[in-house]
């Protein structure tokens, strides 16, 4: 029942994009087509969990351990980094179809800052290692949930009559901030 | 003049926010009051400053190949210094900007400077660029911050000038979006005419 709780509440409730400020700038970036943004979202969820975990695990059992509490967003940073190079890679090595679908969206991962803010978000909401990658799971899902659903709009709206200076970033920003309207009537689903 | 135009290319021709649309992540989430996205502007400002010269003047040193991990960390440490000073000495905008000082990080205008700038050029150019970013997004958040705290509660700085409650979906989220896309819109049509 927690497990629910916590993923109703990342992807709808406190969706990331959308009530949280976290990613934007990925979320404005690759909204164009449907079918990058399901790519990004693939490659953003894979990297979050992955993350997570990590990240989890250096915390709990080196930073605190050593008491070096504060070392925090350099090492996460750096391990982040180095994980989606090492994704990248392995990616490459084994299955080139799928290399090849998320393969340029990974660079960009590094400085998504979905990422770097789920794994301190776990640490400062005390989740435990379940719970954690539960909720970068279901974050990620938010995350691709907001993005696919402004990439359909912005298809629909390619043809549109917009005034010269609303086009691109303008209209998408004043989409989105509907679409956080509309969200925000999930408000109080989960107490 | 050079250096002049470093400092000033910030604020209007080259704004991180409204036109190099860079970093929007705590542009959105600061800006709940005029105060907020003013501290979020002074805490990236030092960052942008530090790393910057620091990165200038290690540009000799760091090897072409690992140069972004570099300047990772070196912003890192920038970022680090500024969580525990303003964990120390503002407490309360601490707590409020929370999540967003560690997310410094990975702003984009910061490492983009880094490498479009200050890996290029002399300590000095290095330092200006990074003031006067730093100010172009410290100034377009307080202006930001403060539509925001004027439209959605009815005050400025913290001083009330209605009575009652302001347009409430202001502060939130949507009118978060709704007002960045309003400013870069305009922006775009005074590029224009």
């Amino acid at each position: 029942m927690e497990y629910i709780l916590i993923v109703i509440s990342a992807v709808f409730i406190n969706n990331v994009v959308l009530a949280q400020y976290l990613g934007v700038c990925p979320f404005l970036g690759v909204s164009n087509k449907v079918n990058t943004a399901l790519g990004m979202s693939g490659a953003v969820t894979f990297v979050i969990v992955l993350a997570t975990m990590v990240t989890y695990l250096i915390q709990t059992y080196i930073l605190e351990k050593l008491g070096i509490g504060f070392m925090q967003t350099i090492t996460f940073i750096l391990v982040i980094a180095a994980l989606v190079q090492m994704v990248e890679i392995i990616l490459k090595k084994i299955s080139q179809p799928l290399y090849q679908a998320l393969g340029i969206f990974l660079p960009l991962i590094t400085t998504n800052c979905a990422v770097l803010g789920v794994a301190i978000l776990v640490i400062k909401k005390d989740y435990n290692l379940l719970e954690g990658v539960v909720y970068g799971a279901s974050t990620a899902i938010g995350f691709g949930l907001a993005l696919i659903i402004l990439a359909g709009i912005r298809e629909q709206l390619e043809l549109a009559d917009v005034p010269k200076g609303m086009k691109g970033v303008p209209l998408s920003l004043v989409i989105a901030g509907i679409l956080a309207l509309a969200f925000m009537g999930f408000t109080g689903i989960v107490k | 003049m050079n250096q002049l135009q470093n400092f000033t290319k910030g604020f209007i021709k080259e704004n991180p926010i409204l036109v190099l649309v860079l970093g929007t992540c705590p542009t959105l989430a600061t800006t709940s009051s005029a105060l907020n996205g003013l501290g979020m502007g002074v805490a990236t400002t030092f960052v942008l400053i530090g790393s910057n010269v620091v990165i200038a003047l290690l540009s000799g040193v760091i090897p072409d190949k690992v140069r972004i991990p570099a300047f990772i960390v070196i912003i890192a440490s920038f970022v680090t210094i500024v969580d525990l000073v303003m964990q120390a000495y503002v407490p309360s905008l601490y707590e409020t900007l929370g999540i967003f000082i560690p997310l410094i990080v990975v702003n984009c205008i910061v490492l983009g400077r880094a490498e479009a700038f200050a890996s290029k050029n002399s300590v000095l150019s290095s330092f200006w660029d990074g003031l006067g970013m730093g100010l172009g997004f410290t100034i377009a958040l307080g202006i930001m911050g403060a539509i925001r705290e004027i439209l959605g509660s009815g005050s400025i700085f913290g001083f009330k000038f209605i009575s009652g409650d302001g347009i409430l979906v202001f502060i939130l989220a949507p009118g978060a979006f709704i007002v960045l896309g309003y400013m870069i819109a305009l922006v775009n049509r005074l590029k224009k005419a």
